[in-house]
């Protein structure tokens, strides 16, 4: 289970205190699929890389599996069963996509047949991309799917995914949902997923709506989505002074 | 031959030979001949107006390899040596060279070879040449390689040149020609630490009509180490070049990285990239979230940077 108690984050800009996350509590069960929605700039990606570690609050507090985790590393909370598919997967120059999957699995004799399973589960035949590097030679949708492969590699209890979808074809969106869908119904793990897609949404348990660094809104898909796109249709003054002209 | 721990392992490390070789090969030990072996169709001869040999592969020669270490085990030793390769038409073969330095004194011990290929019609040469250094004592450890390479019409040649730590000081020439649809590919790793330095100056010259040249040149400098890279292809016909340098620096270190083409000819096609830079943040970040530490995500960067 993970726990966040009265998170906040506040950075300094020209001498001024800037509030990204306001007393954010949460608490998120085992094997849950949630997704984080809401506005850009709302605070989404801020809050996902508190859990992973990456971003350090300036107060609160974290728990995973009833352990403090607020003052540990990204490592240390990797190493408790933690993972985090980054939005903008970094390029690595001789690093091979069997390099990574092998890291992420943390079993040196990773099998062939193993690493073909995570990078079919996201659209990718491993007979063309095992021995390639994961360098700026691949598309921003291939990088991107090989970290969702990595994340899949990794196998821990909690996944983290920021906008998976985000720069990913029609087709490989799909066959991305399809894996969300299988690893939920598995039990095996807890999802957070940053998403602003209606289909990732349709899958949750819970959706939390985050906008100007607070929870707006949370509850089932069924009741939030409905909200969500009334917000967005009703969302340009401009454009409906121009349709009733 | 080979007589004792230290002759081991730096033959291993540096031409990964274990026990006696096979094939043709010349191990040269302080300055001095610690074995040789020709073959049928691979002939090493020691010259005798400087010190050096003549390796000559005949005619026709597939799938042979030639190892030719050099190791230097004393303290003091600075040795100049010249080593000639004749290869003939429509081989294939490998030539594995390479020097290892184990200096326990406070003398400085060099070691500074001139290698000069002719490499005959339609053969192929793969050329592996690692560079090591080990030992506490305060003596240098130098080595200052001259490698020069002759390909005749439709003759290609692989050179792979590898200095990771322990050489305190090396100077590199490298000079391609390349005749008639001739092709020369250089890959080219380096990682210097401490106060170590390290220049390598190149220069492929495409004379021949479409003839190829490519270069990889990898590097990493740490601490207050330096490197200098001066990677030059001329083209003087309708060829292709490539020259392509990338560096990851750290610490205190310093690289100049000056890569120039000239085209002499409207159809020359040539192209450079260089590019210099530390481990970026998210490449450590991203390796962390897997589980490994800021060190090891650190070294699997390095590792996989310069594999």
């Amino acid at each position: 289970m993970l726990e966040l108690k009265h998170i906040s984050y506040t950075v300094r800009e020209d001498g001024n205190e800037l509030g990204i996350l306001n007393d954010i509590s949460l608490t998120i069960d085992d094997h849950k699929l949630v997704v984080f929605t809401g506005p850009n700039g709302g605070g989404k990606t801020t809050l996902a890389k508190i859990i992973m570690g990456l971003v350090k609050p300036t107060s609160g507090q974290i728990l995973w599996n009833g352990q403090d985790i607020t003052d540990l590393g990204i490592t240390e909370r990797a190493r408790l069963g933690i993972s985090y598919g980054f939005q903008q997967p970094p390029r690595f120059k001789g690093l091979t996509v069997r390099n990574l999957l092998t890291l992420a699995s943390g079993d040196d004799k990773l099998s062939k047949d193993k690493c073909c399973q995570y990078l079919t589960r996201v659209g990718l035949c491993a007979n063309d991309y095992l021995d390639r590097e994961v360098d700026v030679s691949l598309s921003g949708g291939e990088v991107k799917r090989i970290e969702i492969a990595s994340i899949l590699a990794r196998n821990s209890q909690l996944m983290i995914f920021d906008e998976p979808e985000a720069g990913i074809d029609l087709w490989s969106f799909a066959r991305l949902t399809e894996t969300f869908e299988q690893i939920h119904a598995t039990g095996t793990a807890t999802m957070i997923i940053i998403s602003h897609q209606e289909r990732i949404i349709s899958l949750a348990d819970e959706v939390i709506v985050v906008g100007d660094g607070a929870i707006r809104h949370r509850g089932a898909a069924a009741d939030i989505l409905p909200q969500i796109l009334a917000d967005t249709l009703g969302g340009c003054p401009v454009l409906t002074k121009e349709v009733k002209a | 031959m080979m007589d004792n721990e230290i002759d081991r392992e730096l033959l291993e490390k540096i031409a990964d030979m274990l026990g006696k070789p096979v094939g043709a090969f010349n191990i040269r030990k302080d300055s001095g001949c610690d074995g040789r072996q020709s073959t049928e169709h691979i002939e090493i001869t020691g010259k005798e107006d400087k010190p050096g040999i003549d390796i000559r592969v005949k005619d026709g020669t597939v799938g042979e390899t030639c190892h030719i270490p050099v190791i230097i085990t004393k303290p003091g030793i600075e040795e100049m040596v010249y080593n000639d390769f004749y290869i003939g038409e429509n081989c294939d073969v490998n030539i594995v060279a390479g020097c290892g330095i184990h200096n326990c004194g406070d003398q400085t011990s060099r070691h500074d070879g001139v290698h000069t290929f002719y490499v005959g019609k339609n053969s192929h040469v793969k050329y592996t040449e690692k560079h090591y250094g080990e030992g506490d004592g305060k003596g240098g450890k130098i080595m200052n390689p001259q490698t020069v390479v002759y390909l005749e019409e439709g003759a290609s040649i692989q050179m792979d040149t590898t200095q990771i730590r322990g050489i305190d000081s090396t100077k590199r020439y490298t000079k391609i020609v390349c005749g008639k649809g001739a092709e020369a590919v250089i890959t080219e790793r380096l990682l210097t630490h401490g106060d170590q330095i390290a220049e390598s100056d190149m220069e492929i010259v495409l004379d021949g009509e479409d003839s190829k040249g490519r270069v990889i040149s990898r590097s990493v400098a740490q601490d207050e180490s330096s490197q200098v890279f001066y990677p030059r292809m001329v083209g003087n016909a309708q060829c292709f070049g490539h020259v392509q340098c990338d560096s990851i620096i750290m610490g205190n270190a310093k690289i100049k990285s000056i890569p120039a083409i000239t085209a002499n000819c409207t159809e020359a096609q040539l192209v450079h990239e260089a590019a210099i830079g530390k481990i970026a943040g998210d490449q450590l970040l991203k390796l962390e979230t897997l589980g490994l530490t800021e060190e090891e995500a650190e070294d699997c960067i390095l590792k996989g940077f310069l594999a």
